[in-house]
């Protein structure tokens, strides 16, 4: 089976040094992707994923990535929350890979809620 | 899930979860005995005897968003289903380790999948953990330590 190779290495490093660089400064946008057991089998490594590429191709400084557990819809997953500055979190459902890159395109860089792929606005129960 | 990289990447969730500030997983290829082992390994806040036993129960869970806990479960059945062994360590507040062997060349044992995936969404999500990758196999060891990025 194959290692990480040099070249991995080196692509992770990048990823890293820019989401890092990020969070130092001030966000006027936050992508949260649900990584919890369900979220996980469902798919949610390729959304982070997705969503670490398509923040790093727009350029913006001012988008944080992070994850966070399972929000108990686990029939939804994979789930991200996407929250705009001064703005209640929207929880998207059931996503794919185009789904999260409308949602990017349409939510966080134009401010519109894509309604037809939201499961609720606002927080879960916390734990 | 669907490989290995998965469960890695579900387990060290786990690994957060508890408060670590470092987490050391090694891959160790020995396919002289024919055998495959994952280990991960964390200074978390670690588990007690008796939630240690319950563990594996997949209706034990920490959270209070759902009722039922699956990420050991999984794994365990996973290396259960290869020939192999699961086994679970964890003093309270000095850490946990997971120990999961498989047999190499089973027919139903997973394949490793896309371990660069799996780190580079643990180590963009949490770049204030140092996380150490260790894989072994024939050719020598490798380390990748998040501290020398």
């Amino acid at each position: 089976m194959a290692k990480l190779s040099i070249a991995d290495l080196e692509e992770i490093r990048n990823k890293v040094r820019k989401t890092t660089l990020l969070r130092e400064g001030s966000s006027n946008a936050k992508i949260t992707v649900h990584m919890g057991t369900c979220g996980i089998a469902a798919g949610a490594r390729t959304i982070m994923n997705t969503v670490i590429k398509i923040v790093e191709e727009s350029k913006r400084e001012d988008i944080i990535v992070t994850t966070t557990g399972c929000a108990g819809f686990c029939s939804k997953e994979p789930m991200a929350t996407v929250e705009l500055k001064g703005q209640p979190p929207v929880k998207y459902m059931s996503l794919t890979e185009e789904k999260i890159k409308k949602i990017f395109e349409e939510h966080v860089m134009n401010g519109n809620i894509v309604a037809e792929y939201a499961l609720a606005i606002g927080n879960e129960r916390e734990p | 899930m669907e490989d290995l990289s998965l469960h890695i990447l579900d387990v060290v969730e786990n690994s957060v979860a508890a408060g670590a500030s470092k987490v050391e997983i090694l891959i160790d290829e020995n396919i002289s005995e024919n055998l495959l082992v994952i280990e991960i390994k964390d200074d978390g806040r670690g588990m007690s005897e008796e939630i240690l036993k319950k563990v594996l129960d997949p209706f034990y869970t920490t959270r209070t968003t759902r009722r039922v806990g699956m990420g050991l479960s999984l794994l365990a059945q996973a290396s259960e289903e290869s020939n192999g062994e699961f086994n679970i360590d964890s003093k309270v507040g000095e850490g946990t380790k997971v120990k999961a062997t498989f047999q190499y060349d089973h027919i139903d044992r997973k394949p490793m999948g896309d371990l660069k995936s799996t780190f580079i969404a643990l180590l963009t999500s949490y770049p204030e953990i140092n996380f150490v990758y260790i894989h072994k196999d024939a050719e020598g060891t490798d380390i990748l330590d998040s501290n020398d990025l």
